[in-house]
């Protein structure tokens, strides 16, 4: 292995949150003004990082994971476990957009007047390397470790300083979390025991893998099997349909800058789980698990979209939203082809970016308001003209208008869809679910933003007038917004590299068994591509997207 | 002429050398009584006695992990004509006795003087059942095995009752006496059968060994034996009975009755010792006997402990579930991990060899609980609760963290460690677990496991939630609980102590360095 600038940037990325989150645990950091400006390091740095290692990814060489970091003598040598970190296609703009969230939520945390800040802050860069941690291991171990480093510090933020009904909401999450876990834990096992590599990395079982199921041994029942496993475990950690109830609830307890990091990247595992590990290394059983997984993800995007529809609470419906509107993820995974995928990774960055400022402006509001029920709100939009903005933004992306990053997963997940014919009913029923966030996200600007200012709402004016957002304020919104403008305005800034891992033939197993089992061959067409020449034909406003035109649309992984 | 033979080379040979961590024990522990008659320790001050048993079985430890990791040229001897036989596997297990004796004598020493109980003799019993225990990690023949067996009880049966104004911890003692006396003999029976069985094998039917006769009770003599008559019902029937005996030590199914009571009642250090050196020594010897002379009966015997390890598991989470006590609560915790340990034991009978890989990740289990156990138990000392030191129950922990900061975060990482949370040692141990039993296709054994950590999530986590977050606001009439941590700070020893036992939780839990190499 060679140690390149590269390389130290993508350790220096991971490891500078955590050691800020060691030095902030014991204490070597007393004075408020010091904690405050460790804690900046420790957001600003790894956004800084992971800028430069996406602007650094060569997408134009082949597939595969690049800044490679390999230490063989740290994990179980026994079982093939060594830390490995790396960055591929589909992780570098994940990777991204974690620091990019990160560093707003960590924003948020440190410019809050939280009680016992210290502590908080240990807990969340904690959380930080690990979210980082998990898009960057190339090595199956650590990725899950990583993971649990996230999830155990989120029970205990919630614990300690989340709103209302924080103890129930931290042990259900806990519990949930620890479930889907576990199960994940055990496909993980078995997925070592049976492949026998001498590494438990993502590309060394591939290989092996892919050798056993020429030579017959790794059938249909087994992949099934630990598809399964993976599939339910990832799926209760993504809030799967009728895994989902803790995700709301623990949501509306979780104090903001949690709830950003939370639903916007540390969700994110699971699906992320299953488009680089599951899908590629199991296609046998991912083909038998396709038509479940695309009915969960309709009751996901249908039944909760409808539960969301209820919510009277903003804090609520955003996190039903956010259930939600995974569901569309699972769907583009769920297809099984290259566009589906991809378009879901797609979606996944864009997702996370519009939660995570949703949560944001939630607390914005509830600072203004007092109240998280938007029947008690009303008329905020003349007071506060920035902060309306920002929400009008923030719903509209949420509903997946163009000109936002959502509608570019969304749209490549229905083309998917249409493109199969087993699925095409999928699509008529998952558009329906644009109109029910349409309806909630503009009843929402409407009852929010405009219409008569309630009584609670000039009782509480009285007080203290209520005033528009400050500029520490704006920032972290601005910047969120802005990372979705810029995919909704120039989709090829992630889907070129998306495309590259996806479409690599020596990755994408799926596509050939899927010839095998006789689905059609254009199932491998890249996202880029599709995109591209629907792009032409509707919103030609920019003109980097017509230059795909030329993206080759047969491939290697065609027949 | 043959035992005047033996008998010259007991004396001839530096045969006692090789024991000498067993016999320095005992000796301290008889000095330490005398010390205690010349120099008795003055009311809440530290004692000369517990001073001198930490320092020379610290002394003991090291000298004797030079010995084993350095000194000495091979690992492998039998001495006393194969009453003991030494190895690797047992002396990583005297390390971890020797290891858990010190930490006894640690933390015993905080309660005992927060308690005023007297010290001397409590820290020369744990030495003398450390050594037994030592002893019994060794032995190849049934007779020392028995003898180290009822050595570390009759230590035990005293540690138990030793807060003798208490009558929870009398109670604890009797149970533990009764309960302990009914294992043993089982057990007894159980060699009883064998050893009838073995010494005249035509009376019963049984194919004899060819080569001349040989020591029945010996562990080699009787695995041939076993082997050539796999499907006599006698032997089944004692072999049977010896794991019964056994399963009452390690706390398994449908034996593990006295878990809750006599954790219950016994002084907190000693529940500790009793958690962790008492159910490591009964793994060693299972893993032994399962890998050793009851080798050829893997078929019978893998599904009736597959039947155990599942009751057990079940029977110690949903028992635990329901606790508000948090001294019964670990004992039935530990009854469920009993059961997980139980599913390696299984499973190491599917791999050739005594020192597979299952038997390592069981062993390497038992250093994760040891570390995890003494860090909880250490904290747990330092309270003084109202109702008594049996009375530990989860609403003293409330709002622990803002209170206890340090000691919260040790017990924290216990919990996690427990619950099998990364980063921790216990969640390698139980990763490595639900390898070794996914290759030796223990599927139902897995589900069970799967399904009890589930479980397990929430009593573990339970009592952090009780810990760290704040608590709700009391009802007015409600009585206020005095709070069982004034005065709790930990003196220096103890404090570097559990700081050391969690940095090292939190340490094997990422980089488990040469321990990695051995599976």
């Amino acid at each position: 292995m060679e140690i390149g600038i590269d390389q130290i940037v993508l350790l220096a990325t991971i490891g500078i949150p955590f050691l800020a989150s060691l030095v902030l645990f014991c204490g070597f950091v007393a004075s408020d003004a010091d904690v405050k400006r460790l804690g900046c390091l420790a957001f600003i740095l790894p956004f800084a990082g992971s800028l430069w290692l996406f602007l650094r990814f060569d997408y134009g060489i082949e597939a595969g994971n690049q800044f490679s970091v390999l230490f063989e003598r740290v994990g179980l040598q026994q079982f093939g476990i060594m830390f490995h970190l790396g960055l591929n296609g589909v992780s570098t703009p994940l990777f991204l957009m974690t620091g990019i969230v990160g560093l707003a939520g960590g924003w948020t945390a440190i410019c809050s007047r939280t009680d016992r800040l210290r502590l908080y802050l240990a807990l969340l860069t904690l959380m930080h390397s690990g979210l980082l941690g998990f898009f960057a291991s190339v090595d199956l171990f650590f990725f899950f470790l990583f993971h649990e480093f996230a999830l155990v510090p989120s029970f205990v933020m919630i614990g300690l300083w989340g709103g209302r009904d924080r103890r129930g909401a931290a042990m259900k999450l806990l519990i949930y979390l620890l479930v889907g876990a576990l199960l994940t834990l055990g496909g993980l096992v078995a997925l070592n025991v049976y492949a026998e590599a001498d590494r438990f990395d993502f590309p060394t079982l591939s290989l092996a893998l892919s050798e056993m199921v020429a030579d017959g041994e790794f059938g249909e029942v087994t992949q099934f099997k630990i598809f399964g496993l993976l599939l339910f475990g990832l799926g209760i950690l993504v809030a799967l349909f009728p895994f989902h109830t803790w995700a709301p609830r623990a949501y509306a307890a979780a104090p903001s800058s949690l709830a950003m990091l939370h639903a916007g990247v540390l969700k994110k595992f699971g699906l992320y789980g299953l488009a680089q590990v599951a899908l590629p290394l199991l296609p046998l059983g991912a083909l038998q698990w396709s038509s479940w997984l695309i009915w969960l993800a309709l009751g996901n995007i249908l039944i909760v979209g409808f539960v969301a529809l209820a919510q009277t609470n903003l804090r609520k419906m955003i996190g039903y939203a956010s259930v939600m509107h995974v569901g569309y993820c699972f769907l583009g995974i769920g297809v099984l082809t290259a566009l589906g995928v991809g378009s879901a990774v797609m979606l996944m960055v864009a997702h996370g970016l519009s939660v995570a400022l949703m949560f944001l402006l939630s607390k914005y509001i509830d600072q203004r308001c007092g109240t998280f029920e938007m029947d008690k709100m009303g008329g905020l939009a003349t007071k506060t003209p920035i902060l309306a903005c920002l929400f009008v933004g923030g719903c509209f992306a949420m509903i997946g208008l163009p000109g936002f990053g959502n509608f570019w997963g969304e749209f490549g997940i229905f083309m998917a869809l249409g493109e199969i014919p087993e699925t095409r009913f999928a699509l008529g029923l998952a558009s329906f679910g644009i109109v029910i966030s349409a309806i909630f996200g503009l009843r929402a600007v409407a009852k929010v933003l405009f219409g008569e200012q309630t009584d609670a709402f000039l009782a509480a004016e009285k007080d203290q007038a209520v005033k528009d957002l400050e500029i520490t304020e704006i920032a972290p919104a601005v910047l969120l917004l802005g990372s979705l403008l810029l995919i909704g305005f120039w989709p090829r800034s992630i889907s070129d590299s998306v495309d590259n891992e996806l479409m690599s033939p020596k990755r994408y197993l799926v596509s050939q068994a899927g010839n095998a089992f006789g689905l059609p061959s254009c199932c491998a067409s890249g996202v880029s591509s599709a995109l591209a020449n629907d792009a032409n034909v509707t919103t030609d406003f920019n003109g980097s997207i017509g230059i795909s035109k030329d993206f080759p649309e047969s491939n290697t992984t065609n027949e | 002429m043959n035992s005047l033979q033996s008998f010259k080379e007991f004396s001839d040979g530096n045969q006692w050398l090789v024991i000498w961590p067993e016999t320095a024990l005992a000796l301290v522990a008889v000095l330490l009584l005398v010390l205690e008659l010349l120099r008795p320790a003055r009311k809440g001050m530290p004692s000369l006695a517990g001073r001198f048993a930490r320092l020379s079985q610290a002394l003991i430890l090291i000298f004797f992990l030079l010995d084993f990791l350095v000194w000495r040229p091979s690992w492998d001897r039998s001495i006393f004509s194969g009453l003991l036989s030494q190895g690797f596997r047992s002396d990583i297990m005297r390390s971890l006795f020797l290891l858990s004796s010190l930490l006894v004598s640690i933390i015993g020493e905080v309660y005992l003087r927060r308690r005023n109980l007297p010290r001397g003799e409590f820290h020369g019993l744990v030495m003398l059942a450390s050594a037994a225990l030592m002893l019994l990690a060794q032995s190849s023949h049934f007779l020392m095995i028995f003898m180290a067996l009822e050595a570390a009880a009759v230590c035990f049966f005293v540690l138990v009752g030793y807060r003798r104004a208490s009558a929870k911890s009398l109670e604890a003692g009797m149970k533990y006496l009764i309960f302990g006396a009914l294992s043993s003999s089982l057990f007894l029976f159980g060699i009883v059968l064998l050893y009838g069985v073995a010494i005249g094998p035509e009376a019963w039917g049984c194919q004899a060994i060819e080569f001349g006769s040989g020591d029945p009770l010996e562990f080699h003599y009787l695995g041939e034996f076993i082997a050539l008559n796999a499907e006599h019902p006698l032997l089944r029937a004692g072999v049977v009975l010896v794991i019964s005996g056994i399963a009452f030590k390690i706390g398994a199914a449908p034996f593990q009755i006295w878990v809750p009571d006599v954790y219950h009642g016994a002084p907190t250090p000693v529940t500790c010792f009793l958690l962790v050196s008492s159910k490591a020594a009964g793994f060693f010897l299972l893993l032994n006997l399962v890998n050793g002379p009851f080798e050829s009966l893997v078929d019978f015997l893998a599904p009736l402990l597959g039947v155990v390890a599942t009751l057990t598991i079940f029977f110690g989470n949903l028992a635990a579930l329901t606790q508000r006590n948090v001294k019964r609560m670990l004992g039935l915790s530990g009854v469920a991990h009993a059961g997980y340990m139980l599913v390696g034991v299984i499973a190491s009978m599917y791999f050739p060899g005594d020192s597979d890989r299952a038997t390592w990740a069981v062993i390497f289990y038992l250093f994760a609980y040891l570390l995890a156990s003494f860090g909880t138990f250490g904290v747990m000392c330092l309270a003084r609760h109202p109702g008594g030191d049996a009375e530990q129950d989860l609403e003293h922990y409330a709002g622990f963290g803002r209170k206890r900061p340090f000691l919260a975060f040790v017990l924290t990482v216990g919990q996690a460690s427990r619950a099998g949370l990364p980063i921790s040692a216990g969640f390698v141990a139980k990763l490595l677990l639900f390898a070794v039993a996914f290759q030796a296709k223990l599927y139902l054994s897995l589900v069970a496991m799967v399904v009890g950590v589930v479980i397990s999530m929430y009593y573990y986590f339970g009592w952090i939630r009780e810990a760290l977050f704040d608590p709700p606001p009391p009802f007015s009439d409600e009585e206020v609980i005095a709070d069982p941590w004034a005065g709790a700070d930990p003196d220096p020893t103890l404090k570097l102590t559990l700081f050391i036992l969690t940095a090292a939780l939190l340490v094997l839990g990422l980089w488990q360095g040469p321990l990695g190499d051995v599976f």
